[in-house]
Order: C-alpha cells, then sequence, then structure tokens
C-alpha cells in the first residue's frame, strides 16, 4: 500500500516537473554563464542537477549497505547494495548524457577533454561499472556480497571526489558552479525543488522495484533448490 | 612488527627467482621505449607558445602509465601467487592480525615498485635525453602516488584473487579508483620534471597524502574480509 502511495506520487511529480519545465512557468537566466548558446538549453539543468545528485545518493547507500553488511552479514543489505548501485549506475550516465547534449549547444561540442568536472563525473560512473563488474565475476551468493561490499566502500571515493572535483583542482572548470545570488533564483527554486523531489522519489521507486525483484528471485532459486529441480 | 615478517617472506621468495621483479623492470623499460620510438624526434620539438619541449608535456603521463602498468603485473601476481598450494590458507593461519597481513603485503609491493622507479626513470631520462630539474621533489611525488597506488592495489587484488575472472578483473576494477591519485601524481610529476619548486605543487600534494591516508585507513578496516572464507 504504502509502496503503490509512492509510486502514483513518483509518477505525478515526474509530470508535473516536466510540466514546469517546459510549459513557459520556468524563468531562463539570460545573462549567466549557464545561459551560453541557445537559452532554451537551460531547461536541461532542471533534470541535469536533480538527476546527478540522485546518483550521488544512491551511491552514498551502496556505501552504508556496504558497510552494514560487512557488519551483520544479512543477505537485505547486500541486496540493497546491489539495488542501489544499478539505479546510481543509470543516474549517473543520465547525469553524463544530459550534459553532453546541454554541452553542445553551449560549449559547441559535446565533451571537454581536460575538465575536471566533466572527468570525474565519467570516473565516478566508471567506478560502479566496475562494482557491478565484481559482482558478475563471483558466484557463491556469500562471497559476492562480501567481496562487493568491500568494493562499494572503497568505491566511494568517486562520490566526494565528483562532488569537491572543483574545489580539489583549482584549475579552472568551465562546467557552471552552483550560485545562489542570480536575481532569477527564487523563480527558478519551485521548478528545481519539484524536479529535486520528483527523481529523489523516482530513484528510490527504482531502488524498490529492484528489491522487490531481487526477493522473488530468492524465492525462485529457494523453491528450485526445494523440489530439487 | 609482525607484518615486517610477512614482508620478509615475500621479498626472500622474491629475490630467489626474480621473476616479479624482472617483468617488472622489463614491461617499464618497454613502455618507454614504445613512446620514445612512437614519438621519435618529434619528442624535442620546443613548443614556443607554451614554453615547452613536446617530452615536457609526454614525460609526466608516459613515467605514470609506465609506473602504473608494470606495478600491475606486480599486484595481480602479489595474492595470486599465493594461491598456489594453499599459501593463503597457511597465511591465515599465521598468529597475526589480518591487517599484519596486508601490511605486509604493501611493504613487499613497495619494495619492488620503488626498485623498478629506480632503474625506470634514469632510463628514461637517457631516452629522452632529458635534465631532470627537482630530483628529491620528483622523488616525494613518486613516493606518495606509488603508495597510493600500493595501498588500493594490495586491497583490490586480494579481492579479485577470489574472483573467476581473477588477473583480468583487477585493471578493470583498481583504474577508475586510481584516477584520483594519477591525475596528481601527473601533474605534480610534470612541474617537478620541469621547473619546479615544493610549493607549487602542494595542492597536488595535499590530494595525494589524503588519498593514501583515506585508503591506509580503510584498508586496516576492510582487508579482513577480503581473505575470510
Amino acid at each position: 500500500m504504502l509502496k503503490k502511495i509512492l509510486f502514483t506520487l513518483t509518477a505525478v511529480l515526474v509530470l508535473v516537473s516536466i510540466y514546469l519545465v517546459f510549459s513557459g512557468f520556468s524563468p531562463i537566466p539570460v545573462s549567466t554563464k549557464e545561459a551560453a548558446g541557445d537559452p532554451n538549453n537551460f531547461k536541461i539543468f532542471y533534470f541535469h542537477l536533480p538527476i546527478a545528485i540522485s546518483a550521488y545518493l544512491a551511491f552514498a547507500l551502496v556505501f552504508v549497505s556496504s558497510v552494514l553488511y560487512l557488519r551483520s552479514k544479512q543477505q537485505k543489505w547486500d541486496i540493497i547494495a546491489l539495488s542501489s548501485a544499478e539505479v546510481g549506475v543509470i543516474f549517473a550516465l543520465l547525469t553524463l548524457v544530459s550534459g553532453s547534449i546541454w554541452a553542445k549547444s553551449a560549449w559547441g561540442a559535446y565533451w571537454v577533454t581536460w575538465d575536471v568536472r566533466l572527468n570525474t563525473s565519467l570516473v565516478l560512473f566508471l567506478i560502479y561499472l566496475a562494482y557491478l563488474m565484481v559482482r558478475q565475476a563471483v558466484d557463491e551468493p556469500e562471497k559476492r556480497a562480501r567481496l562487493s561490499a568491500v568494493f562499494g566502500i572503497v568505491g566511494f571515493i568517486g562520490v566526494p571526489l565528483s562532488f569537491m572535483s572543483i574545489r580539489l583542482w583549482n584549475r579552472a572548470t568551465i562546467h557552471p558552479v552552483a550560485d545562489l545570488n542570480y536575481s532569477t533564483f527564487n523563480s527558478l527554486l519551485i521548478t528545481l525543488l519539484v524536479n529535486f523531489a520528483a527523481y529523489f522519489l523516482l530513484a528510490a521507486s527504482l531502488i524498490l522495484i529492484k528489491i522487490d525483484n531481487e526477493r522473488q528471485k530468492e524465492k525462485v532459486n529457494e523453491i528450485k533448490r526445494v523440489k530439487g529441480l | 612488527m609482525k607484518f615486517l615478517e610477512i614482508a620478509r617472506k615475500d621479498l626472500k621468495a622474491e629475490f630467489r627467482t626474480k621473476q616479479m621483479l624482472n617483468s617488472m623492470m622489463i614491461f617499464a623499460l618497454l613502455v618507454i621505449v614504445i613512446f620514445s620510438f612512437a614519438f621519435g624526434n618529434e619528442a624535442s620539438i620546443f613548443i614556443p607558445a607554451l614554453n615547452r619541449k613536446i617530452t615536457d608535456l609526454l614525460a609526466p603521463g608516459m613515467l605514470w602509465i609506465a609506473f602504473t602498468f608494470a606495478g600491475m603485473l606486480g599486484l595481480s601476481r602479489s595474492f595470486g601467487g599465493e594461491k598456489e598450494e594453499g599459501c593463503l590458507e597457511g597465511l591465515k593461519l599465521c598468529p597475526v592480525d589480518r591487517a599484519d597481513i596486508y601490511n605486509g603485503k604493501v611493504l613487499s609491493n613497495a619494495v619492488l615498485m620503488f626498485l623498478m622507479e629506480i632503474i625506470a626513470i634514469p632510463i628514461f631520462a637517457v631516452l629522452f635525453s632529458y635534465d631532470i630539474k627537482n630530483i628529491p621533489g620528483l622523488a616525494v611525488v613518486a613516493i606518495l602516488g606509488t603508495f597510493g597506488f600500493i595501498f588500493v592495489g594490495t586491497l583490490l587484488s586480494a579481492l579479485t584473487v577470489n574472483t573467476r575472472t581473477r588477473e583480468l578483473l583487477l585493471p578493470v576494477i583498481l583504474f577508475p579508483v586510481l584516477i584520483p591519485v594519477i591525475l596528481p601524481a601527473v601533474t605534480a610529476t610534470g612541474a617537478m620534471l620541469s621547473s619546479g619548486d615544493i610549493p607549487d605543487i602542494a595542492g597536488e600534494l595535499q590530494i595525494l597524502a589524503v588519498y593514501d591516508i583515506i585508503f591506509f585507513v580503510v584498508a586496516q578496516l576492510v582487508f579482513e574480509y577480503t581473505i575470510e572464507d
């Protein structure tokens, strides 16, 4: 029941957020660095930022459940780690894709070779692809859970790295940085917050669905084992 | 101090045959030679706009490619060798803390890496007729970078030894996690090779030191789970 409410709310919020972004309700800054190129490309920002932050949160969940798995050795933590890693990878990929589409319009190129923000985001994506590869490379469930939990902890370095990349390398990045002094910021805020809510809930819903899937898989395996199939 | 015994055992076994050390050195040498063939005379062309030779731009990346690729050979055998004849079980039966096994391995891997680097850097200087400006500074960068490489590499080497694909998996999962250490190491090495004073690379050294500390501590905590049964 609770899940149904969550899924419905997610669907509604995603639709509302798309409407807000494209309805002309949300403002487009005209004078900032972010509005380079076709001003309409700014609309991507409303998706891009919430998706990126959702990916970070999903990876943080991988980290937390990996730690909890190693402490308690309960399989549920492993399932949570796997599910949020998969969703996180998809969100990280979407961040890269949406950013590249924006960059083509704003900078004239999909990818700028040496930009810390871009590269650390790519690295983050690669780290969690590697996480999924670790999972694939082990057959025994207990060992797979244990080894991937270790990698889930080690790989978390990518999240603060990507998040703080601009401050860590005092090299100039051309990636826009949050600047709360926009005159338009207040009017941006509503659309942005709705988008944040929509994509957080979307990530949460996807993780929950994946967890359910994994549980069903366990049950099927259990039945197969009992029946000797 | 028990980890010294484990490192001593590893190095003793290694220096009996010198198998690993020889392959690492020859591999690093080959990487440098291939670069010197590939870039040939163009490497010494001077670019007035940058006030640098092409070698200055290529050298740091080339050195770290040589170090990490050659180091990878050593890392994959570090625990791979222990798999034979049940050595790992013997090691686990030693009356030492699990973290000491890790520290011992780190020490022996680091010794091999440093030996390889001490040979590789002069060979590079000779082949590219390169005049290294700040040798102590380069040593500091190499030591911090190598320890970062070894701390993560040894942990992930122990992790992959229990997986199906073993040596194949190690580079795939290690390189993404290593990028935060390779990037500042390459930048700092470039500065040390061509101009440099230590204060110029304070930021890079900080990142390297923080990375080393984080992974040293994390590895102490999670290493036992990688070799547990």
